[in-house]
């Protein structure tokens, strides 16, 4: 049980970008290497409550930056609403993620959101946000919008909910405003195999038959994690294909002098829930973002960054869209690895 | 164009594709009394489950299952029996269990052994037969006790206003349970033949006048379930529109010997008990979820084979039981000398 | 920075007779001659349960209407456009009964509308079938403004709703019909390849 009382920042993530995070923001960020070089492969783990103190702490995280991408979800929503869409037939999995997350942020967080049920009447508290809704679980009609853009208009992270049917999962609603450049309204409808299909390398196909057959057999009360890392100039949560003419030319931007200001580690916190009444399977995708100044204040990180980045084989580099500052990003750090030995494992060193 | 990032692939395949090592942890299984078993039928009971501890049950969706833990002595078994609770109820789950006297004893127990106080672990519920919530219309079409699935079903379809139809056969009036409850609750939609008068369900007529976008579900009988299905598809159902679930029932057979290659064990399976079975009786947690052949969970690797391996699942692809390097330990046996599994 | 190589586009097979009690088929230009494969591999029976709707084009010279109007199904309407053929089958989707079989042929702007109908309708992708004959022009949506660009032969090709040069990915969608165009040269404007008749 916590007493987390969060301070929440108000910042920008376009425009003149003010994003920063507090020490204890940079102290908890979810830093992806646990070694040197970054393998091709990655583990999936139980979801279960990790560290106090980090990211993993709640099975749903919300952090200092809570109020200001929610606020930057809405303004992406108002300018393109089809960042959000829900087919008919998940309205009930919508509803089922509508629990999921009032229960796990108002257990988590009893300071900042309250849950309250008596039968099907359900009053929700969301004080950072100032909302206050009484309705009627799975009654459309007593909500301002459908069960699924409410609640993640209030969670921090993208939301995809596949149907599971004819051995396979369907990408059938999503909430994708913070998406590493793929487009909701292009996938939807996509199933497992359709949705990866631009993923390049072909002899990956034998692999995605083993991800999807484990998927399929998630289970209630068994959430799974992996992580997921990339690189993005600015901090910028919106870089859909849609925004690309927009964020794109960032990419040419980096100067040997920004390096620090402007390259930013971007992680995905990846989570699947099987969901009790629809059985369908919630993918939460919870983006964090810190400037390479912000990350070398922990040493081992600044070090471990500099090492990763150097072994990346130019294929995966070109793929995560690193090539054009790759090398300037490398020079830069090469200042913050003085070739000491780094502790294994995520956590910076106490 | 954008140069890649994790681009149009969310689940971040691009970077880091497969889980390799996956975790087969079972979900914490839930602690229940049962509360009430009530005679529905002579053959019939029906049993219901509170949890021990006074907190909620999970929620679940129509069509799921739950493996029941039965300790009778030495023997433990796990059976999978449908939930026909409202999915929605928190407060108990009920299941409707017909004896099996030709069985390998779990009905039975159950029947004779289990009255209210008596405590149980079951896992939390799991669905291999979902409703399609696409479909325009849900035919359900259930032989004896393969209706209880469909109850669990019609309760969520009531609340979302769904268009369904039920036609239910049974021996006999008497013999059926829960007819008098399905025609008060869903009236018209309900259809029930019984053997004993000669009603047979019109199943042509019925398929041939429904609209596109309806899916039909069936569960009961192996033959009757058979039926169905081959009348559908030969009259164009595609497969998509088709579903059904049969929990296969372990087979029985001759007793015979399998070594565990990495727990370092040979062990007996007897001839009431399954593979699986006698995996976890020695003691080696192997991964497993609906016990039924169906889901794929406990495929173990065949490291050497000498004999036949009698596969009885629904689960490897015919060119996977021919090649004998993969099997289903929940469901399938072994004939001949010797049999040594990745486990 | 183009990333080659990617493969998620649609696969196509030969149509074949499928079980069922209506066999709806819908094809255009050269989609004709894969029609009458499937007649010649179908019995009477299937024959007598079909209905064609075609729409003539490309080698239309070639009289592929009277082919099809010879080959002894129930019914073959000839329409003059893309557009009535779709609504004609939506008309017939619209009360079909569970046991109908879509096959459709010919480009695949068309056969991607084709699906669209069925799907729209209700139908599984079971009961539907698709063969790719003849040009392999591409409709593209833009990713960027999302209007949708006919008949593309060319990479990159041009946005007709924001004028972009797009990258024509072989990235498609069937519930919007058209494969994905992203802009070849937003991180630096004026910088993209010229055009390549490529989806000839």
């Amino acid at each position: 049980m916590t007493t987390d009382v969060i301070d929440f920042r108000d910042e920008t993530f376009r425009d003149d970008f003010t994003f920063r995070n507090s020490p204890a923001g940079i102290r908890r960020f979810p830093f992806p290497f646990h070694e040197d070089r970054y393998m091709y492969a990655v583990n999936i783990e139980p979801h279960a409550p990790g560290q106090v103190g980090t990211a993993y702490e709640h099975p749903i995280d919300v952090d200092e930056h809570y109020v200001a991408e929610m606020h930057d979800r809405a303004l992406v929503l108002e300018r393109d609403p089809l960042r959000y869409q829900s087919l008919p037939h998940m309205t009930l999995a919508g509803w089922d993620l509508l629990e999921l997350l009032m229960d796990a942020q108002a257990t988590a967080y009893p300071a900042h959101f309250e849950l309250h049920r008596d039968g099907d009447r359900w009053r929700w508290i969301n004080r950072p946000l100032g909302i206050g809704d009484t309705f009627t679980f799975g009654d459309v009609s007593t909500l301002p919008y459908g069960p699924m853009e409410y609640i993640t208009r209030q969670s921090q992270g993208d939301f995809c909910i596949v149907d599971q049917r004819d051995g396979n999962l369907w990408m059938d609603a999503g909430m994708v405003t913070t998406q590493a450049d793929w487009s909701l309204d292009f996938d939807i409808g996509m199933n497992f195999m359709e949705w990866h299909g631009p993923v390049p390398l072909a002899h990956e196909l034998g692999v995605f038959d083993r991800a999807l057959k484990f998927l399929l057999n998630i289970r209630q009360g068994q959430p799974v994690r992996r992580l997921n890392w990339t690189m993005t100039i600015n901090p910028r949560l919106d870089t859909s294909p849609e925004e690309y003419p927009h964020w794109g030319p960032d990419r040419t931007t980096v100067t040997p002098d920004n390096v620090g200001q402007k390259v930013h580690l971007r992680v995905e916190l990846q989570s699947f829930w099987r969901l009790p009444r629809s059985n369908a399977i919630v993918f939460p995708i919870r983006c964090y973002l810190i400037s390479l100044d912000e990350l070398v204040t922990v040493p081992k990180w600044g070090r471990r960054l500099h090492r990763v980045l150097e072994t990346l084989p130019d294929e995966l580099a070109g793929y995560k869209g690193l090539t054009r500052y790759r090398q300037m990003t490398l020079d830069w750090l090469a200042a913050y690895d003085d070739g000491a030995p780094t502790s294994p494992g995520f956590f910076p060193d106490p | 164009m954008p140069a890649g990032g994790p681009a149009a692939a969310p689940a971040g395949a691009a970077t880091a594709p497969a889980p390799v090592a996956t975790p087969k942890v079972q979900a914490p299984k839930l602690a229940v009394t049962v509360t009430e078993v009530i005679d529905v039928t002579p053959m019939i009971k029906r049993f219901r489950f509170e949890p021990s501890d006074g907190a909620a049950l999970p929620p679940f969706s129509g069509g799921a299952h739950v493996i029941v833990e039965m300790r009778e002595g030495d023997v433990l078994r796990r059976n999978p029996y449908s939930l026909m609770s409202p999915p929605s109820q928190t407060s108990s789950y009920t299941i409707s269990v017909r004896r099996d006297d030709q069985g390998r004893g779990g009905s039975r127990f159950l029947h004779r052994d289990v009255r209210p106080g008596h405590r149980l672990l079951i896992s939390p519920p799991v669905n291999l037969f979902p409703i399609d919530w696409r479909a325009r219309k849900h035919l359900l079409v259930a032989g004896g006790i393969g209706i209880t699935p469909f109850l669990a079903q019609m309760d969520q379809h009531a609340r979302a206003d769904s268009a369904f139809e039920l036609h239910l056969s049974v021996r006999e009036r008497a013999q059926g349970a829960y007819l008098d409850e399905l025609e008060a609750r869903f009236g018209g939609r309900v259809h029930i033949y019984c053997d004993d008068r000669g009603e047979r369900i019109p199943l042509d007529a019925l398929l041939a006048d429904q609209p596109l976008g309806t899916h039909l579900y069936v569960c009961g009988p192996a033959g009757m379930m058979e039926w169905i299905l081959a009348t559908a598809r030969a009259a164009g159902w595609p497969d998509q529109s088709l579903h059904s679930e049969r929990f296969l029932a372990p087979a029985s057979g001759a007793p015979y010997e399998v070594t565990l290659a990495v727990a370092g064990k040979t062990i007996r399976v007897t001839e009431h008990q399954s593979m699986l079975d006698a995996i976890e009786a020695a003691g080696i947690d192997a991964p497993y979820m609906c016990r039924g052949g169906a889901c794929g969970e406990c495929e173990t690797a065949v490291v050497a084979c000498e004999g036949t391996i009698l596969h009885n699942d629904h689960f490897l692809s015919a060119d996977d039981k021919a090649s004998g390097r993969k099997i289903m330990p929940c469901v399938s046996r072994f004939e001949g000398r010797s049999l040594v599994l990745q486990r | 920075m183009l990333v080659k190589g990617i493969k998620s586009r649609p696969v196509y097979a030969p149509l074949r007779p499928r079980p069922g009690d209506h066999h709806l088929i819908v094809a255009n230009e050269e989609g004709a001659l894969a029609i009458v494969d499937l007649a010649g591999a179908a019995d009477l029976g299937f024959l007598a349960r079909a209905r064609i709707i075609y729409v003539p084009g490309g080698s239309a010279a070639a009289g592929h209407d009277t082919r099809l109007a010879g080959l002894g199904a129930a019914a073959c309407d000839v329409m003059p456009a893309n557009a009535p053929a779709i609504a004609a089958l939506r008309d017939a989707l619209a009360t079909a009964r569970m046991g109908t079989q879509v096959y459709t042929a010919g480009t695949e702007d068309f056969i991607g509308q084709v699906i669209q109908a069925a799907l729209d309708a209700g139908m599984d992708l079971g009961a539907i079938g698709a063969e790719h004959r003849g040009s392999l022009e591409r409709r593209v949506q833009c990713v960027h403004c999302k209007a949708i660009t006919e008949h593309v032969t060319t990479q990159p090709a041009t946005c007709i709703g924001c004028g972009r040069s797009l990258l024509v990915r072989d990235h498609y969608s069937r519930r919007i019909g058209a494969f994905q165009g992203v802009s070849i040269d937003a991180e630096e404007p004026g910088t993209r390849p010229p055009s390549e008749p490529v989806f000839a």
